[in-house]
């Protein structure tokens, strides 16, 4: 299931980021997540709060998902349109030669964390 | 102190940095590695059995197998002489790089070999993880249909090379060949695409040349 993957993979580059950063927990993790991406969201939210309860980094923090549009270029006409709106037929010109430009990303946005307090700086 | 931190990060990036470190320690120990990508039943390991019985007094050739259709892959492969190992991916839908390591490290020996990575069955997941591999092949075949580029972009964008397996079905089917190079192409402008039949042999010297190629380039650079 690809979503438990995704989850799996969120954690990890939390827990590098947070080690890079100085972050003792997390409270809050938003995704960026296109329309097409493919991923369930309900049951990326389910698998994530499965997993954050085994990691004392992410224990309790929820999950924030915000989508982004999916577009489609024509490479008939060279115009680009909303995928969802129109599927894989150009509104322009009504060419299928057409292919998905962006809307299956998938990105951690933001993080809300908690630092460990700065060790006294040197200056 | 709470503070918001931007991270703009994509999911694969702990990913894409435990396949960098791979790919340069396989340099290292010079294994050159290809990553096999397809839908199930393309014809991968068919493929890669013609290509073992074609190349193995050139190069040594190790397979990995992780595909999930059991071990039977894997006993195909040992018939040939080559090395295999079957890893078990516990029901992920993709190879990461880690995954690819361990995998690695159960073969008994690799160094100094071509290793092919047959990932598993699945257009999606396996484009967006890098398993450290040095090539990305995908692999299509003719009945799946010439639509495939429209439907997969990322995958055939991500691809050095295209194998398009059983053309010797050709005659039953309408693929438009020359449809899937445009639209292969116009995503993906420098791969290499491959007609091949691993039944009558047909294209197979030019896939075949196409790696050994590949991998002296590879191995003086
Ligand atoms: N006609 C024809 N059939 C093929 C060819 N390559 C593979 N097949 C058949 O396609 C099926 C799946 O092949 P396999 O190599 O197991 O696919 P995999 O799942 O991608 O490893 C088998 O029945 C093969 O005999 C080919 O070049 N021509
Ligand atoms: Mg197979
Ligand atoms: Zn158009």
């Amino acid at each position: 299931m690809h979503e438990l993957g995704i989850v799996k993979h969120v954690i990890r580059t939390l827990n590098d980021v947070a080690a890079e950063n100085n972050v003792r927990r997390i409270g809050s993790v938003t995704l960026e997540v296109g329309e097409v991406s493919g991923v369930v969201i309900e049951q990326l939210v389910d698998c994530w709060n499965y997993f954050r309860e085994k990691d004392e980094l992410v224990k309790g923090a929820p999950l924030y998902v915000e989508t982004l549009e999916a577009v489609t270029v024509c490479t008939a006409c060279d115009k680009t349109y909303g995928t969802v709106a129109h599927g894989k037929t150009c509104p322009y010109c009504g060419s299928k030669e057409t292919y998905l430009l962006r809307g299956n990303e998938f990105s951690i946005k933001q993080i809300e964390a908690e630092l460990i307090e700065d060790a006294p700086e040197t200056e | 102190m709470i503070k918001v931190l931007e991270l703009k990060m994509t999911v694969t990036d702990s990913n894409d940095r435990d396949a960098e470190a791979l790919r340069n320690d396989l340099k290292a120990r010079d294994v050159f590695l290809i990553n096999l990508m397809s839908s199930p039943g393309s014809g991968k390991t068919t493929l890669l059995s013609r290509t073992i019985t074609d190349l193995k007094d050139r190069v040594k050739i190790g397979v990995m197998e992780a595909d999930i259709a059991s071990d039977v892959d894997a006993k195909r492969i040992n018939a040939l002489g080559a090395e295999s190992i079957q890893v078990h991916t516990d029901g992920m839908c993709h190879m990461d790089a880690g995954m690819t390591r361990e995998g690695l490290d159960g073969m008994e020996s690799i160094d100094s070999r071509i290793v092919f990575l047959e990932n598993v069955g699945n257009l999606i997941c396996p484009a967006e993880f890098d398993t450290g591999a040095h090539k990305n092949v995908m692999i299509l075949s003719l009945p799946e249909g010439d639509d495939k580029p429209l439907k997969y972009p990322l995958m055939f964008k991500k691809s050095d090379a295209l194998v398009i397996t059983k053309m010797d079905a050709a005659p039953y089917f309408d693929f438009d060949l020359d449809a899937v190079r445009k639209r292969v192409k116009a995503m993906n402008p420098d791969i290499r695409i491959f007609p091949v039949s691993a039944k009558t042999g047909e294209g197979m010297d030019e896939w075949e040349s196409y790696i050994l190629s590949e991998w002296e380039k590879w191995r003086n650079a």
